[in-house]
């Protein structure tokens, strides 16, 4: 690896002020899972690294079911799956969180960094942009702002932030009633892979648990960032929970998916994977959603 | 370039200072910096495992760590486990079930084996072998590993 200066601010305004110190020439550092392999790997060059896991409200995971989820950019895949409140609020989020790497990288690997790292195959993204998260953002002056997940990645390894600009949490907004989510990859082994294509769905039921009320679906590996698959997702809102209707939404979905050829899928498994994901994910948000 | 950075830490229970540059990890820093071999190399991007320590009681792959990220931490590796009245129980296991030929991998699968049972001392095959997921091994085929972790889980019950 080349060689960088390194510093652990304790608070938003120094790590954006450090970020900011040296443009894009500066990366933030979650749990390196992809930046130190970036970084050695010659991908990626930074002159400094802002190690962001000191600052507080980077770390914090606080619940309530009024105001949902507010999760640190820093905090890692296995804090997020052991905490019980977030567990069975968001068993949708708890799908990726338990999907990335081994459990040594989950010790390490943030949902934050997933996002920022931005890669079309990021395990969270479709199950956050499906949960209708939303990232909070800080820049330098106090300046902040909020980007809905789905607009938050622009080309593979791009997206919305600016230099100097830091992730600092993640909101999901509290589960409706009669609410569900899944995501689902396929990978051709068990664990330890990257997606060949993957489906986050979320539904939202009434209270007779036969309708839908509402539905968002969103896609890994089948474009050059995360795909919001707007149309597919409201094509559910008022249809009575059907096969017809989650056909027509998997057809929908997979007209969305624009994926390449490449070593791990060819553009016909890929988009045929993302009427299967599309299904089986609405299958269990639904089981979920009914609390079965 | 940038200058060498005081680290200031908890390895196996002892205090330990080095110095180190930013940009090394904390495997080259326990290896190279501080001359603690037992902690192995393999693909140096997180793949592998053979790198694996607890950090703060959590495993994670040393190759993806920073050595200055250890300042104020405790860390475990493979030359903490043993003591003086004799080896770990699975390194005892390991080497009555013959789960290694090399040796590359053996000490990541240890400490994360070591992980497991801390917390869940009765885990079951496919609950070790899901654990293991992130630990390759090019030699032994997995089932004597598997194995020797199980009879680790008898040995640490008959102990107690
Ligand atoms: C062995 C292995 C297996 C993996 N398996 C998977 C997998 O199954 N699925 C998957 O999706 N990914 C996988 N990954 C990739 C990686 O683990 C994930 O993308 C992880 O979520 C990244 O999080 P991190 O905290 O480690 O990010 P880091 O590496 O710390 O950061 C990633 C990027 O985001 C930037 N960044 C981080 N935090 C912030 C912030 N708060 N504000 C602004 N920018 C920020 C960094 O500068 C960097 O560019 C794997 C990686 C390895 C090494
Ligand atoms: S050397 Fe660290 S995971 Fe392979
Ligand atoms: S014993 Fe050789 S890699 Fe496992």
């Amino acid at each position: 690896m080349e060689a960088f200066e390194y510093t652990a601010p304790k608070t938003i305004a120094d790590a954006v002020a450090a970020l900011a110190s040296k443009g894009d020439q500066a990366r933030a550092l979650a749990g390196g899972t992809d930046l130190l392999v970036q970084l050695r790997g010659g991908r990626r060059r930074a002159q400094l690294v802002v190690d962001v896991k000191g600052v507080p409200e980077l770390n914090q995971i606080s619940y309530s079911a009024r105001t949902g989820l507010t999760l640190g950019a820093a905090v890692p895949c296995c804090l997020v799956y052991q905490n019980k409140s977030v567990a069975s609020a968001y068993p949708g989020l708890i799908d990726p969180a338990s999907l990335i790497g081994s459990i040594q990288i989950q010790g390490r690997a943030t949902i934050g960094g997933n996002l920022c790292n931005s890669a079309p195959s990021g395990d969270s993204i479709p199950a956050i942009i499906a949960l209708g998260g939303v990232c909070n953002i800080a820049g330098s002056g106090g300046k902040t702002r909020q980007v809905p997940a789905e607009q938050f990645c622009t080309g593979p390894g791009r997206n919305v932030l600016q230099p100097g600009e830091l992730l600092v949490s993640i909101h999901l907004p509290p589960p409706a009633a009669n609410s569900g989510a899944n995501y689902q990859r396929f990978i051709p082994r068990n664990e330890m892979d990257i997606a060949v294509a993957g489906v986050g769905t979320s539904v939202v039921l009434d209270s007779s648990k036969r309708n839908f009320v509402s539905a968002r679906i969103a896609l890994a590996s089948v474009a050059p960032t995360p795909v919001f698959a707007k149309k597919a997702g409201d094509s559910l809102a008022g249809k009575p929970v059907s096969d017809a209707a989650i056909e027509e939404a998997a057809k929908l979905a997979m007209a969305d998916a624009k994926p390449i050829d490449d070593m791990r899928g060819t553009i016909k498994q890929r988009t045929h994977l993302v009427g299967v994901l599309t299904r089986r994910t609405l299958q269990t948000a639904i089981k979920r959603a009914r609390g079965e | 370039m940038p200058g060498l950075v005081h680290v200031q830490t908890t390895i196996n229970g002892n205090e330990v200072n080095f110095l180190c540059e930013p940009r090394q990890s904390l495997l080259e820093c326990l290896r190279d910096v501080l001359g603690m071999t037992g902690t192995k190399e393999g693909c140096n991007d997180g793949n592998c495992g053979a790198c694996t320590v607890l950090l703060d009681g959590r495993i994670v792959t040393s190759c993806l760590v920073l050595g200055v990220e250890a300042q104020g931490r405790q860390i475990t590796t493979i030359e903490g486990l043993a003591t003086p009245q004799g080896l770990h129980p699975l390194q005892q296991a390991f080497l009555e079930q013959a789960a290694l030929q090399c040796g590359i991998c053996t000490p990541g699968f240890i400490m994360a084996s070591k992980a497991l049972l801390d917390k869940e001392p009765e885990a079951d095959e496919g609950r070790i072998r899901h654990w293991l997921a992130g630990n390759l091994c090019r030699c032994t085929g997995y089932d004597k590993i598997v194995r020797a972790v199980l009879q680790a889980e008898d040995m640490i019950k008959a102990k107690k």
